[in-house]
């Protein structure tokens, strides 16, 4: 019952929107935060009351020929990250609020219709259900995107569509095979199917599903459409692109991947692990030279995704674990700095590190904001990258040593890119622009005080974290390596 | 069978009613007899039979055909404004012509015999000759109408001949002898132009269906007609081709499968390659939806090269999403296109969408829809029913044809998402388009019927 009310609320919302064009911008502001809001309240219930999954899990017959169900559930993992969606969403859209987005019905329906696909993705338990979400999250994405980004918007986001989309049509090659050999699409049962699938057949099916999740999250060497996307979509859109469908693809490597095709990890697994290393120290080097931030953090968000293709990959439970935490980790970090991005970029008119300079010394609190949750991206210990970043780690090099050696450069770079653009924007000298940068107040500090405490709170208390994925994680790898 | 004796003579009291000095009856009396039809429709359902000294069969599964081929023509119909703001139109004999065509159409999906079959094909062949080249005035559309005519008949011709040899193998036109003939005779003992016969009657339909290789007409016939009769052409004129191709093949032919699937996957893949890749470079909306008709015709043939017991199904849901997506896609240009006249003609390039989206927001929504449902994007009919014949496919194996299909969707998708980028991404002119509310309730209906269907599409699939 729970999960179909976490469906429902934001598809509700978006439909109530609908209903309130023409009236000022700040209903449907507030129309959105309340149906966000209402969202996050629920969840939490759902978090308190995960034991039951009577109370949680809903199965309706969709179509009843082919044996194909409207099946939502939650466990482990898939609590975690509809905590994640729940949590971010709110704060995205609490940090629209001081800017005035044209047609705001529009704007305000496609982020909640985003959060019902995305909380359809992350409970599904049908292989159908779960690809039929995965695809229509990318649509109000898409729109989102190319209606209110930049000027090279439009041509942009298409190729990012017609890039996933591809990758998705794959997915479904794959998922039509799992279904004909299994006769189920359930996801459960198909997990004990895999296993009487033979290796070449496997080899394709790692493949398949392997380009579909790489395209999204993005690995390299399909990861061409991102930067241009993250810089040119607005910045809820690109808050989340790189918060929470990036997610999707880690998340699909985890619950669809390794389990269905275990031989073609064993096989292939090492070739994607290696292209996904190869991604991480690319971006960080990129990400070390440029000047734009927002594609600074584009690369940075492209390089985090590359070490958690690479620990989901290694098949090893600190491997899963550690991306597990920190997809949580990463997704609160995105979206903290974007904010802080566009923060700056509507004081001061300039992404470029070159025009910045010198803010703190009118911003003490957002120096502390944006300190605290750019450490958390560099993974300091005590913030939520640490535990997740070495966990992913350690999973890699389990693997292979010299591949975890070479992922380990990770947390060098990042720290020189993160601390490199906070030396340049925040301190030094200040210049005309910076000189009246004011402060940060209001629904900018109900955004971020909560992204800081959560950076800090998951960096003290990673436990209570790592031990809801545990038991789910547990059993998957039990499938894998029995 | 009752439709086909309802529309035959509503037909004609249309013809009289033209004599009528108001031409404004004429519009709600086609879309009342077409109900009525509609109804008449399902007054054998459950009950199967034969009519006509067995040359008809109804059937449940006909009944549906049926259902849907009405139920496009009052779509259509409703989209034509009576054809009241053209002097030079000719109302009445229009619609008396359209619902002929929809007995012969109606014929093509129960035939039980090869003359029926015939009957039907050259009934809806010879009305549709006529519509394309109603609007006199206009060179494409006289050019169009002869090759129509001209081509047509060339495919009418061969597959009269592959008739006769049909004939001459099994001593019978009846489709269920056929049948009887084929299990009784093992392959040795069976005639060369037997398969000569199948081969050139699946050719004729195939053509009528604008099948590649046999889709050279198809492009310049649908720009040349005016876009009411496009809208036919493309929606009614491929169910019902579809309806007989798959009745012949199921009733009469699936003993010989492991002739005939070959040529017809040959077929598919090139109608799939040569539509998609030629569809991204049209710059008239008109045209790219006569590829995108080509397209359709190669999925829907992928039910049919995995033909199986759901087959059937697979294909009463392609035509009904394909359908509804089209007659959107078509009003919508229709409505758009008058706006903007070019050498004397609407206008009907992609870019005469461009910024749809500021002038009609209804009208850029019922577009976005019709694209995503054709170009196969889930929460639409049109994904599920690719979904569908896919999984037949992946049924007989052929893993092949399934990739080639999915390359060929997400070249698609490119070409399908054009007109949603100028309609909401472009600049345009900025005079507002109205539409009468009849437009209004039809456009509704498809963009609705095309959602419904893609969240529940269980609602037609569980009627069988």
């Amino acid at each position: 019952m729970l999960a179909l009310i976490l469906l429902l609320i934001p598809l509700i919302g978006s439909i109530l929107l609908f209903f309130l064009r023409g009236s000022n911008p700040g209903v449907s502001k507030n129309v959105a935060l309340a149906a966000t809001l209402a969202e996050f309240v629920v969840a939490a219930y759902t978090f308190a009351n995960f034991d039951s999954q009577t109370l949680i899990e809903v199965k309706y017959a969709w179509m009843k020929d082919l044996r194909i169900n409207f099946h939502l559930g939650i466990d482990g993992i898939s609590l975690l990250m509809v905590a994640l969606t729940a949590f971010l969403i709110p704060l995205i859209v609490l940090s629209t609020f001081k800017y005035n987005y044209k047609n705001p019905v529009s704007f305000y329906a496609l982020i909640l219709l985003t959060e019902a696909t995305l909380m359809g993705v992350f409970m599904a338990k049908d292989i159908f259900l779960f690809y039929f979400f995965f695809e229509a999250a990318l649509i109000p994405v898409y729109f989102l995107a190319a209606l209110w980004g930049g000027e090279n918007a439009p041509r942009i986001t298409f190729k990012m569509f017609v890039y996933t989309m591809f990758g998705s049509l794959f997915m479904l090659v794959a998922i039509v095979y799992l279904y004909m050999k299994a006769s189920t699409s359930n996801i459960q049962e198909l997990y004990a199917a895999a296993k009487f699938i033979p290796a070449t057949s496997q080899t394709f099916l790692f493949w398949a599903f392997f380009i579909a999740f790489a395209i999204k999250m993005p690995v390299l060497p399909f990861h061409s459409w991102q930067p241009d996307t993250y810089s040119e979509s607005p910045t809820p859109a690109t808050m989340l692109l790189s918060g929470l469908l990036s997610k999707m693809g880690v998340y699909g490597l985890i619950r669809i991947l390794l389990p269905l095709s275990p031989m073609g990890v064993e096989n292939w697994g090492m070739i994607g692990m290696i292209l996904s290393v190869i991604g991480l120290i690319y971006g960080s080097v990129i990400a070390i030279q440029q000047n734009n931030i927002k594609r600074l953090i584009a690369y940075s968000s492209f390089a985090h995704m590359g070490l958690m293709a690479a620990g989901v990959l290694s098949g090893t439970l600190s491997g899963i674990q550690g991306a597990m935490l920190q997809m949580v980790a990463h997704g609160i970090n995105a979206v903290g700095l974007f904010f802080i991005i566009k923060i700056m970029y509507d004081r001061t008119n300039t992404r470029d590190l070159q025009g910045l300079g010198g803010i703190t010394q009118t911003t003490p609190a957002l120096s502390i904001y944006f300190m605290i949750i750019m450490l958390g991206s560099i993974a300091l210990p005590l913030t939520n990258g640490f535990v997740g970043e070495f966990l992913l780690l350690k999973g890699v090099f389990d693997k292979n040593a010299w591949l975890g050696g070479i992922a380990g450069i990770t947390i060098i770079l990042g720290a020189v890119y993160m601390l490199r653009m906070m030396q340049r924007s925040m301190f030094g000298e200040s210049n005309t622009t910076t000189a009246t940068f004011s402060d940060v107040k209001g629904t900018e500090v109900a955004v971020l005080l909560p992204l800081a405490a959560m950076v800090l709170l998951m960096g003290f208390f990673p436990n209570v974290f790592l031990k809801i994925t545990e038991p789910a994680v547990n059993s998957l790898l039990q499938m894998i390596h029995p | 069978m009752y439709p086909i004796l309802v529309l035959s003579i509503t037909g004609l009291v249309t013809l009289f009613l033209g004599f009528l000095k108001s031409k404004k009856v004429l519009l709600p009396a086609t879309l009342f007899f077409i109900t009525l039809a509609f109804l008449a429709n399902f007054y054998d359902w459950n009950k199967p039979g034969l009519y006509f000294s067995s040359m008809l069969e109804v059937s449940n599964l006909s009944i549906l055909f049926t259902a849907i081929l009405l139920f496009s023509a009052f779509l259509i119909i409703g989209l034509s404004k009576g054809f009241l703001d053209d002097e030079h139109a000719q109302p009445a004999e229009y619609f008396a012509i359209l619902q002929f065509s929809l007995v012969g159409a109606i014929m093509m999906t129960s035939f039980q015999n090869l003359i029926m079959l015939f009957i039907g094909v050259e009934i809806l062949s010879v009305s549709m000759y006529v519509l394309t080249g109603s609007d006199k005035r206009n060179i494409r559309g006289n050019e169009a109408a002869l090759k129509y005519f001209l081509m047509g008949a060339f495919a009418t011709g061969i597959m009269l001949f592959g008739m006769a040899m049909l004939y001459g193998a099994n001593y019978s036109f009846n489709i269920s002898d056929a049948r009887a003939v084929l299990l009784q005779t093992s392959s040795a003992a069976r005639p060369v132009y037997l398969y000569v016969g199948v081969t050139f009657l699946l050719i004729g339909l195939l053509f009528k269906v604008s099948a590649a290789p046999f889709h050279f007409w198809t492009p310049d016939v649908y720009e040349g007609a005016p876009t009411i009769f496009t809208t036919f052409m493309s929606t009614i004129v491929k169910t019902a081709g579809f309806a007989a191709i798959y009745r012949i093949l199921e009733v009469s032919f699936s003993p010989i499968y492991n002739f005939w699937w070959v040529m017809i996957v040959i077929i598919c893949i090139l109608s799939l390659l040569i539509s998609n890749i030629t569809a991204v470079s049209q710059i008239s909306f008109k045209r790219m939806l006569a590829f995108s008709s080509v397209s359709h015709a190669g999925y829907m043939l992928m039910a049919i090269v995995g033909l199986s017991n759901k087959t059937d199904d697979s294909i009463v849901f392609y035509s009904l999403a394909y359908s509804l997506a089209t007659i959107s896609a078509f009003g919508v240009l229709m409505v758009v296109s008058q706006e903007k006249l070019v050498d004397g003609r609407p206008d009907e390039s992609i870019s005469v969408l461009n910024g749809l989206s500021k002038r009609n927001p209804f009208l850029a929504f019922i577009l976005a829809i019709s694209m995503l449902s054709l170009a196969g994007i889930p929460l639409t009919a049109g994904f599920w029913g690719k979904f569908y014949v896919f999984s037949d496919v992946a049924y007989r194996g052929q893993i092949w044809l399934l990739v080639v299909a999915i390359l060929m969707s997400a070249v698609g998708i490119y070409y399908y998402f054009k007109p949603i980028i100028a309609a909401y991404m472009k600049e345009g002119d900025e005079e507002f388009i109205t539409l009468t509310p009849l437009y209004k309730i039809i456009l509704g209906i498809t963009t609705f019927g095309s959602i419904l269907l893609g969240l529940f599409p269980d609602l037609v699939r569980g009627l069988m």
